[in-house]
């Protein structure tokens, strides 16, 4: 699904990734752990098309994606959601998902300034979709209500519901569960599940090792830029070095 | 969307049997400017307040679209209502070649840049003497007709001028909550975001800001016919920042807010001639006070000032309850 192939990103002289290598499987969670500043948010900006990597490559279902801009990513079934949640927040609940149906609608600038009648017919389609996808995330009393207004907890789940308008095949999710409350985690965690079993494959870097290793089928670590080691969950609570780089060695 | 349309109606039929109310010639002749005014401020608002990308250089599209009307209809001899939309889609041509690289700065630098481009247009009309007149300015410019019906008193250009501003309103309308419209307030609200959700930030940013200067231009073309002279000093920089100040203070991103600050910003100074030397004075400090205690803009600052204090007595009564 997602390859990366020997990814190394250096911010002036601070290297921040050093020839990171893995793929992700389709159709699995795959989580991606490290201690604060292993570089793992790094890690999406260069998969996103928001950072461009210093060296390496990194490609989607086979294709390379390393100098394909942001915005078409979406288009080619990749989309991400932010660790300070990303909303736009002058715009309601029900707008902000239907911003996610951007990518898969068309209808162009004259169409949109004279109500020509395909574009209103899209513009049903695009609000009626969008309602799903708020339903599908269990926030759609909130349609009306001004993103700025939301409670965090509610925030998150109307960024993956605009993520998910999208369409994606590949979800990337960074940090979903920071700021939530136990409930509400454990709510994310059934709701990621149900994404992943509508055919969606999840990469999540996340600091919850519950979560982590109660959903992710295989788990990526990387440690200052590097990678440290990749496999299950079980896997990676057995490995010494892992611990190690958790709690320091002795 | 059915009150929306009541609000849009309601306006429009105030605005059409407004001049039945008063005789002046004066007055009717200030709000033809206002119409034009409000025209270039809807256009504005549509980069300003919804894509969030400032321009300070607005002028110098309203300039174009004034002196292509008038050079093409006095030196060449065109029909007036041909040059209209060739100025227009001449001037969206070139703001979308000229937007691609100044788009891509942000904040102060797009500021600035806007800012240049404004400076240079300027420049242009003072000094292309042969073809603009330099900064005596350009007369003779036709007038527009319909048959034999010529656009010539005040109150047939306050009908000529106030169904386009209306027209531009009900279209900036239509946009706003399309999904393009949706796609530039996403952009002003989080680039990266919509970005990430598969918008063209890049490409929409341009094509917002070609939209806006061919509404400006637009507007500049009847300005043109219906003043039959422009000059420079019409196009300056003041311009610019007048017409920002419109939308500001009308407020940003609104359906009305263009048209009620264009409005005041129009009439007030007329009002305040009696202030004789202090009207500016006067002018500023409304400024100040409007950006501090408005800053939301006319048209969400006044229901504002009255939800506000209800809200505060409700939240004391709920205090006092519990």
């Amino acid at each position: 699904m997602l390859e990366l192939q020997g990814v190394t990103q250096i911010f002036g002289g601070v290297t921040a990734l050093k020839e990171v290598s893995f793929s992700i499987r389709a159709d699995e969670i795959t989580g991606v752990i490290g201690p604060n500043g292993a570089g793992k948010t790094t890690l999406f900006n260069i998969v996103t098309g928001i950072y461009r990597q210093t060296a390496g490559r990194v490609m989607l279902e086979g294709r390379d994606i390393s100098t394909v801009p942001t915005d078409r990513l979406a288009r080619l079934g990749m989309v991400r959601t932010f660790q300070n949640i990303e909303l736009f927040g002058q715009m309601t609940v029900l707008e902000n998902v239907m911003v996610g149906l951007h990518s898969r609608s068309s209808s162009g600038l004259f169409a949109c300034l004279f109500k020509m009648p395909w574009a209103v017919a899209e513009e049903r389609r695009i609000r009626g979709e969008a309602l799903e996808w708020l339903r599908f995330a269990g926030i759609e009393e909130l349609a009306p209500v001004t993103a700025a207004n939301l409670p965090f907890g509610k925030g998150r789940l109307l960024e993956i519901a605009r993520a998910m308008a999208c369409h994606p095949r590949l979800l990337l999710m960074d940090e979903p569960a920071a700021g939530l409350n136990s409930q509400e985690t454990l709510e994310l965690s059934a709701l990621i599940r149900t994404i992943r079993s509508r055919g969606v494959t999840v990469v999540l870097v996340e600091h919850d090792m519950d979560l982590v290793m109660s959903i992710c089928d295989r788990i990526v670590v990387l440690n200052l830029g590097q990678k440290l080691a990749e496999g299950t969950p079980r896997e990676i609570q057995d490995n010494p070095e892992v611990i190690a780089a958790y709690l320091g060695d002795e | 969307m059915r009150r929306g349309l009541l609000n849009y109606l309601l306006v429009a039929v105030c605005i059409l049997l407004a001049p039945l109310f008063f005789s002046g010639s004066y007055l009717l002749n200030v709000l033809v400017f206002a119409g034009i005014n409000t025209m270039l401020a809807v256009a504005l608002n549509l980069l300003v307040g919804y894509a969030g990308q400032i321009s300070l250089g607005h002028a110098a599209f309203f300039g174009l679209g004034a002196y292509l009307s008038g050079v093409l209809t006095t030196t060449y001899g065109w029909d007036p209502w041909l040059t209209m939309p060739v100025a227009a889609l001449s001037v969206g041509i070139l703001a979308f070649i000229v937007g691609f690289p100044i788009l891509k700065l942000k904040g102060h630098y797009l500021a600035m840049a806007t800012l240049g481009l404004g400076i240079i247009v300027y420049i242009v009309f003072n000094e292309w003497v042969d073809v603009t007149g330099g900064p005596s300015g350009l007369s003779g410019i036709p007038n527009l007709h319909l048959g034999t019906l010529v656009f010539d008193g005040d109150r047939r250009n306050y009908y000529l001028v106030w169904s386009c501003a209306l027209c531009c309103m009900l279209l900036s309308c239509n946009l706003a909550n399309s999904r393009l419209g949706r796609a530039f307030r996403a952009i002003h609200d989080a680039e990266v975001a919509a970005r990430v959700l598969g918008v063209n930030a890049r490409l929409l940013k341009v094509q917002v800001f070609a939209l806006s200067a061919a509404v400006c231009a637009l507007a500049g073309s009847l300005y043109a016919h219906v003043m039959t002279f422009i000059e420079p000093a019409t196009f300056g920089f003041n311009t610019s920042v007048e017409l920002l100040t419109m939308v500001v203070i009308g407020g940003l991103g609104s359906t009305y807010g263009p048209f009620l600050g264009a409005l005041l910003l129009t009439l007030l100074p007329e009002f305040l001639r009696v202030m004789r030397d202090y009207d500016i004075v006067f002018y500023g400090g409304m400024l100040m006070v409007m950006t501090i205690f408005l800053p939301g803009g006319l048209v969400r600052g006044i229901p504002g000032l009255w939800h506000k204090p209800l809200a505060l007595r409700r939240a004391k009564g709920d205090a006092a309850d519990a």
